[in-house]
């Protein structure tokens, strides 16, 4: 790559937003089905993104290979989407359209992500549906036998499918059958327990990876055509927070140090509906699906530091203080404002609860009005878990609900074809950064999922492909690949050789620490530059003291994790810089500094109306800003207004 | 709370197992059963013994990676829940806990109180899916599907391929777990076309990695999903009729 001439170039097409993705499909180079086969991809992950692409390019004929480091496809964090998925059909006939799916999600990202790619996205959504409902998706019904809806927050519409609180699962499985199917035609080559720990390059193209067996440790090279990431977002960065335990930001990360820029890294999604922390020893934080938003009715104690029992509070003296504040969008306000919300109440001391931590979500009224038997149809699941988990039985005293980290819209830079700034490098779901901007919807993380993965991807990966055809790919004998192969081992036997005194775990959890407290629901200049100097003290320490025990040929799950922490620190230290550097607030990014006298956040459009794109220059340089001027052409730069 | 537990332990497949014995001290009755482990896993990392391997991901009962015989029982004690769902509050002060692997010779232990299960994977890939390619779905309203269908459907597709199932079998086998799947697909209009193709793929495919079902019935109340005995009755009944070379003719 040549240095800082770089210029970003997002491949948005000319003309009508309504026509540049049918423009573009009909613009990009078709492969020729008697070749496809001639093209090796290789795709790491198996979410939904992974998932779906897999099958597709498989069905399409392409050569490809996938690598996931779960035991199974079925497994991957998708799986654990609760609430629902998004599409503009407008069944509900509620005045639903593409244009107000897209209109709602470019708003709902307050205004920083790429007009041209949402709006894509809202026109593949009812394919989305089509496709999932023929494979067998066992969505919710009406009882005429026609597709139900409900509504998400920051929509006024019921667009979002949903099956029973489980819609992650069921389109996962979708996606993992559809790759099934291919697996067994012979169209996919597939590796579980195989962790992709590096991005290999030739001539500043990806043309391969480098793979750790996890059960015996073999360390292998592997090459193809292209690369895709599917790997998922990297909110553990937090440690505590909704994602499962082994989501992790290598796989981007490791692209990143290779030449891939990284978008937006603070971009970051703290969800208002979780179950608070209950002591010091938790590993996670489960997510309350948004959905219960539609029916449960969120308050505190009016007074502070009232420590009477939920239902002895009388209703005179409690505050519904999203339905006060918001009352257009109550107690559907989007996320970022939701949590926001209730960060400021536990700071005037109306938190409740044992460690006085949350807020109440109360289905009290819906009960009433609905009885309960509706209610333990729709959400069910949802309040068996919360009882689980609590003890507390839901159905007659309300929820306790917090934020906790949840999702991350920052992610590897791409184009409208989905490529990184590395040729022949792709990313898709929740590893790029391209759809939501700085703030997601509910209900939009799988529809951009599956939306890339079956319908964008099988499309533009085609441009690429058609300048390597008859050329095979790289040999795995090739001296990149030696060397690559070299970097991780070594890497590896590092870690083994530290013999320090903490154990893995323990360096990310004092990680988490920093980040929630500097870089989570509330930034300021004076926090940001002191989670800057922290986490690189305690980085250093990490590779001082470190204690990894047992050995580098052998399934070792100590060592899975010293590799995705130690990448940890360097993201949470980009996080950190990108924050800093972004003197607004807009969605999940709320700078103490930029707020508007009631407490909302202030953007800055002439100045900051930018991707961040940011460029690794080497272990001990900082890294080189880019920034994308986004245009908004369809959806008028306004202050967002949920009121 | 303070536990004494006996955990097996076997460094790789073809190694030898066998048990050892942790003191967990000081564990709070709110610590799910993994925060249990994980809290015994940092002492062991301190005093320089590698930890316990166990499977896990969502510490939410959905990925199905998580799953280990407690006291004898899959996923433990507690009804309807998954391993990572089970909280300390279950057990009493000082009780003595033992964990060990789901046992099963067509899911060999991999390490400590991890098993593969790929066979499980087999078996969905033998025709655990309906033959659609993307793009060539008509709308989605087009079928309109009985709610109590759809219902049944989801009741089966909740499984979350955890093999508890069979590890609770006295014969080792994989009948709840295959007959979810096929009862998920079976029961919507789309999974009609291959319904008996579907079944007579899947069922070999179990046998040739798993042993027949007797009926004890173990297996539902070890399913984390509460996945109904009903459906083994559906597959089968499925499994008789697909012999008869017209019901595959006729698609019903
Ligand atoms: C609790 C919860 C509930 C949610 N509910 C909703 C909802 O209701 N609606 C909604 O739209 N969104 C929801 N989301 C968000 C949504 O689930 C995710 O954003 C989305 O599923 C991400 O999909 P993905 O395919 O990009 O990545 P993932 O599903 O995270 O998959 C990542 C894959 O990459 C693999 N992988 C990663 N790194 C490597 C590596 N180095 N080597 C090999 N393999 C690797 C993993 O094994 C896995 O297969 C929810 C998220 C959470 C946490
Ligand atoms: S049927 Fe139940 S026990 Fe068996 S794999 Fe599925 S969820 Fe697990
Ligand atoms: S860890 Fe996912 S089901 Fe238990």
């Amino acid at each position: 790559m040549t240095e800082n001439t770089f210029t970003l170039d997002a491949k948005i097409p000319q003309g009508p937003i309504q026509e540049h993705w049918n423009t573009h499909k009909f613009d990009t180079k078709l492969v020729n089905p008697a070749n496809k086969r001639k093209y090796k991809i290789i795709i790491i992950g198996t979410g939904l993104a992974g998932a779906s692409a897999a099958a597709t390019l498989g069905e399409l004929g392409y050569d490809v290979e996938v690598f996931t480091y779960h035991d199974s496809a079925r497994r991957a964090h998708s799986i654990a989407a609760q609430g629902g998925i998004n599409a503009a059909k407008n069944y509900a006939n509620d005045g639903d359209s593409i244009f107000r799916l897209f209109y709602d999600t470019v708003k709902g990202g307050d205004f920083r992500s790429r007009e041209s790619n949402v709006y894509r996205l809202a026109q593949v959504s009812n394919e989305i549906i089509d496709q999932s409902v023929a494979q067998g998706v066992p969505y919710a019904r009406e009882y005429g036998g026609l597709l139900d809806n409900r509504s998400f927050g920051g929509a006024q519409v019921s667009r979002t499918f949903y099956a029973r609180g489980q819609t992650g699962q069921q389109l996962l499985l979708g996606a993992y059958q559809a790759l099934a199917r291919q697996i067994e035609l012979g169209a996919v080559t597939f590796h579980t327990r195989a962790e992709m720990l590096d991005v290999v390059l030739k001539d500043g193209r990806a043309v391969g990876v480098v793979i750790r067996d996890l059960v015996t440790g073999e360390i292998t090279p592997h090459s193809a055509h292209v690369v895709m990431l599917a790997t998922g977002g990297y909110s553990n960065v937090y440690f505590l927070s909704t994602n499962a335990m082994a989501c992790n930001g290598t796989a981007a990360w490791r692209a990143h140090r290779k030449g891939a820029f990284f978008a937006n890294p603070s971009f970051t999604q703290i969800h208002p509906t979780c179950i608070p922390a209950s002591d010091e020893h938790q590993s996670k934080l489960t997510l309350m699906s948004e959905s219960l938003r539609n029916d449960g009715r969120i308050w505190v104690p009016l007074k502070a530091g009232d420590d009477r029992a939920p239902r002895d509070i009388p209703e005179d003296e409690r505050d519904y203080y999203l339905e006060r504040q918001y009352p257009a969008f109550g107690n559907l306000a989007p996320r970022d404002i939701a949590s926001r919300a209730a960060m400021r109440m536990i700071e005037d001391d109306k938190g409740i609860g044992p460690l006085k931590n949350g807020v109440y979500l109360d289905f009290e009224d819906a009960i009433d009005r609905l009885g309960k038997a509706k209610i333990e149809e729709r959400y069910g699941n949802l309040f068996e878990m919360y009882e689980r988990i609590t003890d507390e039985d839901p159905y007659t005293s309300p929820m306790r609900i917090f934020a906790a980290p949840h999702y991350t819209m920052g992610g590897l830079w791409v184009d409208y074809n989905l490529m990184t700034t590395v040729p022949g490098l792709y990313a898709l779901g929740e590893a790029n950064f391209s759809d939501h901007g700085a703030n997601r919807l509910g209900a939009s993380a799988l529809m951009q999922g599956v939306a890339d993965g079956y319908f964008i991807i099988p499309y533009t990966v085609g441009e690429y492909l058609a300048d390597w055809l008859n050329i095979d790919p790289v040999p795995t004998d090739d001296h990149v690949f030696a060397e690559a192969v070299d970097e991780v081992n070594q890497r590896t036997e590092r870690f083994l050789s530290i013999n320090g005194s903490r154990s893995v775990d323990d360096f990310h959890r004092e990680l988490g620490k920093i980040m929630i407290e500097h870089v989570g629901l509330a930034r300021d200049r004076e926090g940001l530059e002191r989670a800057i100097a922290e986490i690189r003290s305690v980085r250093e320490e990490f590779w001082k003291d470190l204690k990894v025990l047992g050995t580098s040929d052998s399934l070792n799950q100590s060592l899975e994790r010293a590799g995705r922490v130690a990448d940890f620190f360097e993201i949470a230290e980009l996080m950190a810089i990108d924050a800093l550097s972004r003197e607004e607030s807009c969605g999940g990014h709320f700078r103490l500094e930029h707020q508007t006298e009631d407490g909302e956040a202030r953007r800055d459009d002439e100045n900051y109306a930018y991707v961040a794109a940011w460029e690794w220059k080497g272990e001990n340089w900082p890294q080189t800003l880019h920034k994308e001027q986004l245009e908004f052409e369809y959806v008028a730069l306004s202050q967002r207004n949920y009121k | 709370m303070d536990f004494s537990l006996k955990v097996w332990r076997q460094d790789s497949p073809d190694a030898p197992g066998g048990f050892k014995t942790y003191q967990a001290k000081n564990i709070s009755p709110e610590a799910s059963f993994l925060e249990m482990l994980d809290d015994v896993n940092e002492h062991l990392n301190t005093i320089g013994e590698e930890p316990i391997a166990f499977d896990d991901d969502c510490r939410e009962g959905i990925c199905g990676m998580c799953g280990v015989m407690v006291n004898g029982h899959p996923h433990g004690p507690q009804d309807g829940t998954a391993t990572c769902q089970l909280h300390m509050r279950k057990f009493s002060d000082g009780d003595s806990i033992t964990i060990e692997p789901w046992r099963a010779a067509g899911m060999p232990v991999v390490r400590d109180l991890i098993v593969d299960r790929s066979p499980l994977d087999r078996i969905i890939e033998a025709g655990g899916y309906i033959s659609v390619n993307t793009g060539a779905a008509p709308d989605a309203n087009v079928i309109a599907i009985p709610k109590e269908a759809a219902e049944a459907s989801m009741d089966a597709a909740s499984c979350i391929g955890c093999a508890a199932c069979i590890a609770a079998c006295p014969n080792s086998a994989a009948n709840l777990f295959t007959a979810a799947k096929i009862g998920h697909l079976s029961l919507l209009p789309q999974g009609q076309p291959e319904r008996w193709t579907r079944v007579i793929a899947m069922v070999e495919t179990m046998e040739e990695y798993f042993g027949s079902c007797t009926n004890h019935g173990e297996c539902e109340s070890a399913c984390p999903k509460n996945i109904s005995i009903d459906f083994i009755a559906m597959m089968n009944r499925d499994y008789v009729k697909a012999q008869f070379k017209n019901f595959a003719k006729i698609g019903q």
